[in-house]
This record gives structure tokens, sequence and C-alpha cells, in this order.
């Protein structure tokens, strides 16, 4: 411990000063996800959150959540929410979503829920133009079975079934979702992000608003690729995570706005 | 003043709901956040305290997972012991 | 009276929109591909949705998510595309979710993925199945009420020859009295309230407590509410001419129709035969059919297969006399379940030849 004098944090300051952010999500309960220390997975559910909240839709919200880490937040998240199986999160959503078209209607799926288990799923809903969001967490495992390898993890990635690192002739290559989804004219806006660092998450909460919006009003698929850290499946240290993303999946799986139909008027 | 350090803003720390992972300390850009090294809290993980020198800048908050942070920032600069 | 003359699939598809169905998804298969056409046609005008599925898988899990806000809503498939289904059908049951599941089947090998269910773990399905065009539009609509009331998936197990035999029917709504509310459904109202609804195979209700889903006790609830529903839930079964059988003739489905004329056509030659017919195959007609076999020599058991429903009976009767199996499969080259054995002449000697061994 340094001779450094620590600043009580314990209460708000006593000094006239105004609260910039309070980043207590209003809809999700704090201290009561038990994901792992480091894991990017709230950091985007935060961000999602808070779009919906923004956006005023909390009371017409359906989260249609698949199967993974990300599907404790089905559970202390306070929006309705519909429970899928392992990548079928879509068409129930487009089940929902027909059946009520005045829904909020978003899912929240792993990259091994939905490229893997669910990738018809996910393009005949995008293709389809099905006005409703998919989010894609992307950790390139599958991390609720320990760490897994996906479809997306990338050529090198050590996981517990390719403990050498993915190679090409063994296990071909990644699928890169986001850009896939962005060539159907069904889709009206597909973005790819990450939560690495400051700066990116709020890129990636632009993306989802943006997201959002288009599904508000009514242009067709919306799609957010979040890149998130895994340090349990990737084995890194929890403070070495956020740069073996930025060196290794976003280095594959690359950031930006890969569609915006909203955009051209 | 000499020996003291100008102070934008400061933070509230929800110390128990914290899991360890160490993101906010790299990703402060003034660096003036420090995990303890002895202490722990309620759950078993050590956690950050905040020296002098935070610039109300947000970045703690929008990296940490578990939302353990409210940002605030002075009205005016507050010189603090270093 | 609206009586119409329909084929089977058309008068199905008219039987679901009176029992109020506006959400239909499917995929074509044969024999259920005339079903999904006439609720593509019709759907839309009763300001209902009709999905061309991508997929059989695609089709339940829309239906699925249609049927968690509260819409009734329904799939199908033959017994094929049924077998893509099931790990969502078994889930859809543990999520609680009222659906009504159309098998239009090929002959009557799927009898036991209709009553066992072919899905992983522990479940119950309530199983309709209707021997003719009339008592299809009857039981749809019975299935849509029954799967309201316990909240539960209903299957209706037609075939070929329901889907594509022309029939005269009334498919005016028929009233089965109130049906539970639909306060678990979703529409997204519930959300920022501190008490958002759940919809979901893993639990009824959200844990804010931080201990997270407990399966154990979900399932013991689930378990629960099948208990319930097989106590309470009334078994249908058609019974003739078992008072003084020396043999009693059992079959299910469009094969009990021509069963049921064998007997008829024996008794009218004075011999002793009866005839029963089971219509839910799940809850089975236990003790019925029991009374009913009472006093039977032998009971023959008839259906298009290797042998399924005969194993049900053989629990029903419990010994009290010989169960023969007089069925076996009877294809058509298509395999579509066109059965050259489901011939008046066929069965009837086959049970003489039960008759004759009891003599």
């Amino acid at each position: 411990m340094t001779e450094r004098h620590v600043v009580p944090t314990d209460r708000p300051p006593s000094e006239p000063a105004r609260l910039v952010r309070d980043f207590t999500p209003q809809l999700i309960d704090v201290g009561t996800h038990h994901l792992c220390p480091g894991c990017g997975e709230p950091v985007a559910m935060r961000a999602a959150v808070e779009a919906i909240t923004e956006l005023g839709v909390t009371q017409r919200t359906i989260g249609v959540f698949g199967i993974g880490c990300y599907t404790a937040f089905s559970n202390n998240l306070d929006v309705e929410v519909l429970q899928a199986l392992h990548g079928r999160a879509p068409s129930l959503a487009t089940g929902v979503k027909r059946a009520k078209p005045d829904a909020f209607v978003f899912t929240v799926q792993g990259d091994g829920d939905m490229v893997n288990e669910g990738l018809q799923e996910v393009i005949h809903a995008a293709a389809r133009g099905e006005n409703v969001t998919c989010l894609m967490l992307n950790n390139g495992v599958f991390g609720e079975t320990g760490g897994h390898m996906t479809a997306t993890t990338v050529i090198g990635q050590r996981t517990k079934n390719s403990l050498d690192g993915r190679n090409a002739e063994d296990h071909g290559h990644p699928i890169l979702l986001a850009n896939l989804i962005a060539q159907l004219d069904g889709a009206a806006y597909v973005a790819r992000c990450a939560v690495n660092t400051a700066h990116n998450v709020a890129l990636t909460k632009q993306m989802v608003k943006a997201a959002f919006e288009a599904q508000l009003a009514g242009r067709g698929f919306s799609f957010v690729e979040i890149l998130t850290m895994c340090p349990t499946g990737w084995f890194v240290e929890t403070a070495e995570a956020p740069e073996y993303l930025g060196d290794n999946l976003a280095a594959v799986h690359k950031a930006g706005v890969l569609k915006d139909v909203t955009r051209s008027v | 003043m000499s020996g003291t350090v100008k102070t934008l803003g400061t933070v509230v720390i929800d110390v128990d709901a914290c899991k360890g992972c160490d993101l906010c300390i790299d990703a402060c850009p003034p660096g003036v956040l420090e995990m303890t090294t002895h202490e722990v809290n309620a759950r078993g993980y050590r956690f950050p305290v905040l020296l002098a020198g935070c610039t109300g800048c947000q970045i703690c908050a929008q990296v940490c997972p578990d939302f353990c942070f409210q940002v605030y920032k002075f009205d005016e600069p507050v010189e603090l012991a270093p | 009276m609206s009586t119409r003359l329909l084929e089977g699939s058309e008068a199905i598809a008219e039987a679901m929109i009176a029992a109020g169905c506006r959400f239909f998804a499917g995929y074509p298969m044969t024999p259920f591909t005339e079903v999904l056409e006439h609720m593509a046609r019709r759907l839309p005008e009763v300001g209902g949705v009709c999905m061309n599925a991508e997929s059989e898988l695609e089709a339940v899990g829309m239906a699925w998510g249609a049927a968690a806000t509260g819409t009734p809503a329904a799939t199908g498939s033959t017994g094929q595309g049924l077998s893509l289904m099931q790990e969502s059908l078994a889930e859809i049951t543990l999520a609680r979710v009222p659906l009504v599941v159309f098998n239009m089947a090929r002959a009557q090998g799927d009898y036991f993925q209709a009553t066992r269910g072919g899905g992983h773990g522990d479940y119950r399905h309530i199983v309709l199945a209707p021997m003719d065009v009339p008592e299809a539009v009857e039981l749809t609509q019975l299935a849509f009420h029954l799967a309201a009331t316990w909240r539960n998936p209903v299957l209706v197990f037609g075939d070929y020859y329901l889907a594509h035999t022309t029939g005269s029917v009334d498919v005016a709504r028929v009233e089965y009295g109130p049906v539970p509310l639909t306060d678990w459904a979703l529409d997204g109202s519930t959300g920022g309230s501190g008490a958002a609804k759940i919809v979901s195979p893993l639990g009824t209700h959200k844990r804010s407590d931080g201990q997270g889903y407990n399966l154990a006790d979900h399932y013991r609830h689930c378990a629960q509410e099948t208990a319930r529903m097989a106590a309470e839930v009334e078994p249908l079964i058609e019974i003739a001419d078992t008072d003084d059988a020396e043999v009693v003739a059992i079959a299910f489905g469009t094969a009990g129709k021509y069963v049921r004329a064998a007997v008829r056509a024996m008794r009218a030659d004075g011999l002793k035969v009866g005839y029963v017919r089971p219509i839910t195959l799940w809850p089975f007609p236990t003790e019925a059919l029991a009374r009913a076999c009472h006093g039977a020599k032998a009971v023959a058991v008839y259906e298009n297969n290797q042998g399924q429903m005969v194993e049900d009976v053989r629990l029903s009767v419990l010994g009290r006399a010989p169960v023969r199996f007089i069925g076996g499969l009877s294809l058509d080259s298509a395999g579509f379940g066109i059965a050259p054995d489901l011939d008046v002449g066929v069965l009837r000697s086959r049970l003489e030849a039960v008759l004759e061994s009891v003599r």
C-alpha cells in the first residue's frame, strides 16, 4: 500500500458537487449477477437497458434470451423476458413481434448460441426483415460450459477443446456474422463494437441505441454484435482481457457500422 | 498551494458489489484508483480505493462490469492532500 | 347452420379459426402441407398471422413466441417434422405455454412419439386422435380449450386420410366454457415495475434474491400441474357392443372407422364382438377400456405400426384377458400411410381368427 492519502468513497462528497452519472442501470439489480470478474457481458447489458430507458420503451419491451452466461440477466432484468432455447431466440422474437407488433422486442444471445446452434434462425429473421433487434455478445467462446470453441473463435485462439489454438485445417475459419447479416436486404442496421475500453463502451451504447431506433422506426431487422471480454474462457488475467480482445478478436471481427438504411433518405 | 493535488471530481464506490477485476485501475487516465492489497469486501474480493486527482471523467464507471461507481464533478476544483 | 363440404385440412383450419387461433406457423410436408396452405389464406382474413417458417424448428419457435403473448397459437407437421420440434415441445411444456400442435401423421407409428413425448425430460401432452373430419373439427376446438385451461401443449393426432377426405362439417364455434386468465402472458407492460414477468422453462418468476433459478422447485411444480391434469382431464373413448362381447377390437384414429365397420358387419352376422376406440391417447382411457373388456375372452388391437398402443391396452387390461396384436405396417410405396389393410374384409378375417382361437 502506498503512502498516498485515500479519498473517502463510501458517501457522496461534502464539497458542492453534481452527480455526473449514476451508472447503476435502472433496470438491473446491482450486485446480483454472478458472472466472472472482468466479464464484458454486464457492460453490454448496461448499454442495452440504458438505451431502453432513454427511448422510453420500458413498458413495451420483451427481451428474448438465449442460453449462455448472460441468461443470468433474464432473472435480474426488470423488463419482461421470454426465455428461449440455445440458438432459438430469433424465431421466438419473430412470434412475439408478429403477434404483438407494438412490443419492442430484442434478443440477447452469445456467439455460441447465435452463430453455432442458431445460425439459420438469425439469418432467416434478418432476411425476412423481421422488425426486431438481435444483440450478439461475442466473446469467441462458449463461456457457460467453461470456454469452448465456437464458430467465431479466431485462428490461434486457445480454448478447452482447441488447446493448441484454432487452426484452419482442422477447425476451419471463423464466421464474421455481422458482415454476413449486412448483405441481407431485410437488414436495416448492422453494426459491430466492443466493450474493452471506455471509448468503445460509449460507441457500443450509440450503436445499440441506433439499432433500437431502427426497430422503433419500423425499418426492418437490426443487429449489433458486441465483442465482450471473457478472461475465464481466454485463460488470461482479468486486467489483460481488454488488450487480448483488441489484439485477437477485434482484429478479425472488425468494429464499425456495416449497414444503416436509416441514413439514406 | 504546494503539496496538494487539484481534484475535479470524485466517485462513490459500492465496495460490496466489486468483484476485484482490476479493469478500472488500468482504465483510469489520471491513475488515481488503486486496488487494496490486504483488505477485502464482504464477498472476499479486493476493491479499488481513490487517491487525490480524480477528474470526474466517468471512465471507471463506463468499464466497470459490476456497476460500482457513481461519478461526481465538483462545482469548483478542490485541492486534496496527495 | 353452417354445414359445408370441406376437405379435412380445410375443415381443421376453419376449426382452428373458430376456436380463436390467431397465429400459425408451419413448414410444408406431406400430409400436413394443406393445413398450412389454408391457414396462410384464412388467418390474414381474420386479422391473424400465418408464418411460412423456414424450418419446422423455427415454426415451433415462432408459435412459442406468439403463444407467450397470450395469443392462441398452433403449429404442426407430420411425424418427421415433429421429430425436429421435440426439444422445443419439451421446453414449451416446462415454460407452461399453451400451444396446439398437429401431427398429420403418416400411418400410426408416431403413437409413442405423441404419447410418451419424443423430447427429453418428464412431461406429458394431452393427445386427441380424431377418427374422421367431423370429429377433427370438434377435437381441434377442444384442443385449444384444453391448452388454455392447462397451460400445456395439446397434440391433435391426424393422418393422411383426415387431411384428404372430404366431409360434411359444421365449423361453427363450440363453447367449452371459460378458460383461465392469461395474466401470465407477456406484452411488455410490467417492465420497470420491480416485478416484470417472465415466461421461461427455467422458472415462473424472477429471483431477485441473487439465488438464480431453482430447477428442482420448478420441475416439481410442473410435475404437480401435470398430475392434476392427468387426474382432471376427462379421458374420451368410444365404446360399442362390448357388454356380451367375446372379443373386443380396439383401434384409434382413422383405423377405428374401419375396425368399427368390421365389428358391425360381424355383429350383423350374430358374432359376439365389441369395439373400443380411445379418443384421448393421453390421458389414456384406462378405466373405461378395462371395464369394456371386462368379460371378453380376448382383446384384439389393430394399429398401423409394429405395436405401440397395444402396450397401453395391455397395461389397462392387466392380464384379465389375452391381448392379441392384429395390426402391422401397412403402407403405400410413398410411405404416406395409405394402408391396404384398412379394408373391412381384411380386418374382419383377422378378428374372426381371434374369435376362433378363443372358442
